[in-house]
């Protein structure tokens, strides 16, 4: 055998023996390859740019798009406004989507959540088969099925279909209901309801402060509930019912008044939420079973009802294992999100890294920015459920 | 039954007036699905008295103790509580539960709240009880356990005969009429086992009912008014400790004891 | 829907059945594709049956598979070659799940093991690839292998896009499947680390053989879960101008004949991915049962 210690007479073989030195050498080799790489790749742009007479720079953002957006309910758009303009309402157009995307699945996944745990054994089942084909298939086919759906089943505008009373109609060119129109007055609804809203944050710590004090224990939730709509709806009728509702009506060729969601918005957001809220439902699922049945039981043992069982023992316990994956969902929803593409959604990956990229050539540039506002939204997103999960996480063992 | 009772010398409440019952089970039965789990229990206990229950695995032990908080919920027969009879009656059963204190054998401590947190939950949310008061209170109870040092401290921070500790501090702060435990020591290892009996003897002491699910005998000895044996969903024999331990009347008892004994 | 018209476009699948299988794959050299696809299912096999005698014999095996089945589909040395644009429908869905699954697990590893290195250097390079990945969507990675790769390359040299969606889509998985198995070798406790450095054994036999072997099994089932979706995110390519099954059947849709057939036609895909992902699913349910019970014992 061969004797570890004895001294090797090469100076590599020390160097490379020795702990420290070999991990000096590993990280040089490291960056002289990454920084060869990075050289070489740069070059070959060059090169390659130089051959086709094009040059790297972002002042394509400062041309005129010239091309048309169908959805852009936020800022105003023309095609005549820039590459830049366009690019803004694709990210506003993502935005949109993924968060009430966000919103909705949240809302479906921690229902159908709590629907797998039900004990009725058909409402189980039905959830269970919902949850386990619906997140097998990839969320691509979800949309293109969902848009399907609606531009070929769902009758043309001139036979739109009535959903209730003459206000809500669904047609293949999109959803149509009423849009509120504010009246004068309509601002005193406004400020009543900022009021109610900051009222009820006050209450909530007058309520625990007298429960600290007298124990007395206020129904904090319902009474929140009754400020918020009773405070809002007495100014209401107080300022003359300032508010009116522009119904959608069928002229021409065209719904004329209301609000539309166009097909594609549609088919996308519901797709993405659904798909979404699967997973959800298998993390809310996991995580109300982690919380181990004893603790209901000793819960319960002390006396407590179960509602309080659930806001004060349960719910805490669950939400810590919840919320890490729950995160990872919400990056993913906003990820798929591009998805858009395909159905001809414009957000900012149809129209930066789709329609831009295709009219100005610049797929460098494009990408790189389509890339980097994606890793923008991303590090917001994870930091946001950082900073959350770390006010709730316990600091148990 | 009661006769015998009174004949024991180590029990102390000797008078056999019914109003002194505090629990009493007539012909209850209890079935999971198709399985006849508890049989025909008859069981009367007075107040300050203490019982200690033993039996082989799965012979419904813990069944029997978690029926009179009403964890599990028998089928036919009564039981009544001091005075409240269990029924479908929401009211009576937080009635019930709040005036009897659990302690189970793997702790169901709450980890995500400190010591003292967990102890002072239940007078907040239950009995309305100011904070201030509540973790006084708590406080007293801690100490009583002898771990006020360790109420700031998180469940998963202290070792296993000191969770036990909060968890019967955290019933005990309740103001309890009754205490169950079941198997409370088992989970913990030899040398916790002592400061945790400690804690029950002079809860004992101080005239607690208790119904003591154990296999502890030392314990039964000292302060159990009565052992009972159960086997298969029923009670096969009551007796004194000394009688019970000494001189067991059936055969499944003693081929139970034999077995408990050697280990 | 009435019956008469129901029959009629499942009979349509039917009739497009061996191009949603094969794509353009020429007539007379589909018996490599049906090879190519039997093999798999015997690598697959030898992969998930436990207490296979020679079972290291079948992993060599699977290792080798995808250069077998690799030679086999696009040809040469001694085979007729087939342009990758030949290649189509499921199969293509095929060969771009089973690309990614089997190079994105050691690249994936490596990944991981970079990121917890000592080296303050080589985990920087590590977690910024990693996170750069999964920060964006796969959909970017793959305009930039369409459009933006050949940019990067030496000029003239241009190479297959197949090839490329390929890479792109390894290197994808490989950095979620490096944060499950970092995972992992964070539920390693340290003592483990400890005892291969008490037995004096060097870096890579302390992981090659005491740390992965456990920290793989514990994260089997998170690995399983990226495979599943690595293999849905394979329609992807789609959007970049490949045919899949889901490209083929969108542009079948064109055709008059199937014109109001798209419910049926997405079913019919649905359906496919379904019993692909849900049995994936199933087994590592399946594994995760045991390894509870294998921890407890
Ligand atoms: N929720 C339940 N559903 C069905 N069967 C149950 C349930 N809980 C307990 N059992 C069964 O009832 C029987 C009695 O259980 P129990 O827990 O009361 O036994 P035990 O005497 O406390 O045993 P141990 O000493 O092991 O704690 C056992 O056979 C058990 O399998
Ligand atoms: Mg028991």
């Amino acid at each position: 055998m061969k004797d570890n210690s004895s001294q090797a007479s090469n100076p590599l073989t020390r160097l490379w023996r020795n702990q420290e030195s070999r991990g000096v050498i590993i990280q040089i080799i490291t960056i002289t390859l990454l920084f060869a790489i990075i050289a070489l790749i740069g070059r070959n742009v060059v090169i390659n740019l130089a051959a086709l007479d094009k040059e790297f720079s972002f002042t394509f953002l400062t041309w005129p798009a010239a091309y048309d957006i169908g959805f852009s309910p936020f800022l105003e758009y023309t095609s005549q406004s820039t590459h830049l303009k366009a690019a803004a309402v694709g990210l506003l157009n993502t935005l949109l989507v993924a968060i009430t995307g966000c919103i909705f699945a949240s809302i479906l996944g921690f229902t159908l959540g709590i629907l797998r745990l039900s004990k009725n054994w058909l409402v189980n089942r039905i959830a269970y088969t919902f949850v386990e084909f619906m997140r097998n298939v990839p969320v691509l086919i979800h949309i293109l099925a969902i848009y399907s759906l609606i531009i070929t089943l769902m009758p043309p505008v001139k036979k739109a279909l009535d959903l209730g009373g003459g206000q809500f109609f669904i047609s293949n060119r999109g959803f149509y209901m009423p849009s509120p129109v504010f009246e004068p007055g309509a601002w005193m609804v406004g400020v009543a309801m900022i009021v109610a809203i900051l009222s009820v944050f006050l209450f909530r710590r007058w309520a625990k402060k007298v429960q600290d004090n007298t124990g007395k224990i206020y129904p904090v939730f319902w009474i929140s509930i009754g400020i918020i709509f009773g405070l809002t709806g007495i100014v209401f009728i107080a300022a003359g019912m300032p508010l009116s509702w522009d119904v959608p009506a069928l002229k021409g060729f065209n719904f004329k008044g209301g609000m539309a969601i166009k097909p594609e918005f549609l088919a996308l957001w519901l797709a993405l939420s659904y798909y979404t809220a699967c997973f959800i439902a298998e993390i809310v699922r996991a995580g109300i079973l982690a919380v181990s049945h004893g603790q209901t039981e000793a819960s319960k043992a002390l006396g407590l009802r179960n509602n309080r069982v659930l806001q004060l023992v349960v719910i805490p316990q669950a939400l810590r294992i919840i919320i890490p994956p729950l995160s990872s969902q919400y990056l993913n929803l906003t990820k798929n999100s591009s998805l858009a593409i395909a159905i001809g959604y414009m957000d900012i990956t149809a129209t930066l890294g789709g329609i831009s990229l295709m009219q100005t050539g610049k797929e460098m540039e494009t990408m790189i920015l389509v890339m980097g506002v994606y890793l923008l939204i991303s590090l917001c997103i994870s930091g946001y459920m950082n900073w959350f999960n770390r006010r709730i996480k316990l600091t148990e063992r | 039954m009661a006769n015998e009772i009174s004949d024991t010398p180590s029990a102390e409440a000797t008078s056999v007036d019914s109003s002194d019952l505090i629990i009493s089970i007539k012909e209850m039965h209890k079935w999971f699905d198709d399985f006849h789990v508890l049989k025909d229990i008859n069981l009367d206990v007075r107040r300050g008295e203490r019982i200690v229950i033993c039996g082989p695995s799965g012979s419904g032990k813990s069944t029997l103790i978690r029926c009179i908080n009403r964890l599990e919920q028998h089928q036919k027969g009564t039981i009544i509580v001091d005075g409240t009879e269990l029924t479908q009656d929401l009211k009576n059963i937080e009635i019930i539960r709040s005036e009897v204190g659990m302690v189970f054998q793997q702790f169901n401590l709450f980890p995500h709240l400190t010591v003292l947190e967990n102890v002072a939950l239940a007078p907040i949310w239950v009995r309305k009880m100011p904070r201030a008061e509540a973790e006084e209170n708590a406080m007293k109870y801690l100490e009583r356990v002898k771990i006020p040092e360790q109420a700031s401290k998180y469940p998963g921070q202290l070792s296993g005969g000191q969770q036990q500790r909060v968890a019967i501090a955290r019933s005990l702060c309740m103001s309890p009429r009754i205490m169950l435990f079941d198997e409370p020591t088992s989970a913990l290892d030899p040398e916790m086992i002592k400061e945790v009996l400690d804690v029950m003897i002079e809860l004992a002491e101080s005239g607690m009912t208790m119904l003591v699910v154990t296999h502890e005998m030392g314990f039964a000895t000292a302060v159990a008014h009565r052992v009972i044996f159960m086997d298969g969903g029923e009670i096969i024999e009551e007796n004194t400790p000394q009688e019970f331990f000494t001189n067991p009347e059936h055969d499944r008892t003693k081929l139970f004891l034999s077995q408990i004994l050697h280990h | 829907m009435d019956a008469p018209r129901d029959g009629a476009c499942w009979a349509f699948i039917r009739g497009s059945f061996e191009l949603f299988v094969y794509g353009w794959y020429p007539e007379p050299e589909r018996w490599r594709v049906n090879l190519s696809f039997l093999l798999l299912v015997i690598a697959i096999f030898g992969v998930l049956k436990d207490n296979l005698p020679g079972k290291k014999y079948w992993l060599w095996f699977a290792v080798f598979f995808p250069f077998i089945a690799a030679w086999l589909l696009v040809g040469g040395f001694g085979l007729v070659p087939v342009g990758t644009q030949k290649i189509g429908g499921i199969l293509l869905t095929i060969i771009v799940g089973v690309t990614g699954i089997t190079f994105s697990l050691p690249l994936g590893i490596l990944l991981a093991l970079g990121r917890r290195s000592h080296l303050p250097v080589l985990r920087a390079v590590c977690v910024v690839f990693i996170e750069f990945i999964r920060g964006v969507p796969l959909i970017t990675l793959l305009f930039v292998a369409s459009t933006m790769l050949t940019y990067f390359l030496p000029p003239g040299s241009s190479f297959d896009l197949l090839m490329r969606v390929l890479i792109m889509v390894t290197i994808f998985a490989a950095a979620y499947i490096a944060e499950v198995v970092r995972g992992g070798l964070q539920g390693l406790s340290s003592g483990q680390y400890e005892a291969a450095d008490a037995l004096g054994l060097t870096y890579w036999k302390a992981h090659r053989l005491i740390i992965l072997p456990q920290a793989l099994k514990i994260s089997i089932p998170g690995i399983v879960n990226t495979f599943i979706g690595l293999y849905k995110d394979s329609v992807l390519v789609l959007i970049i101008g490949m045919m899949d099954i889901l490209g083929l059947g969108r542009a079948r849709l064109n055709d008059p004949l199937w014109l109001g057939l798209a419910p049926e036609l997405y079913l019919f895909i649905a359906l496919f991915f379904f019993l692909c992902c849900f049995s994936m699913a199933r087994y590592s349910l399946g594994l995760e049962k045991k390894l509870r019970t294998g921890h407890k014992q």
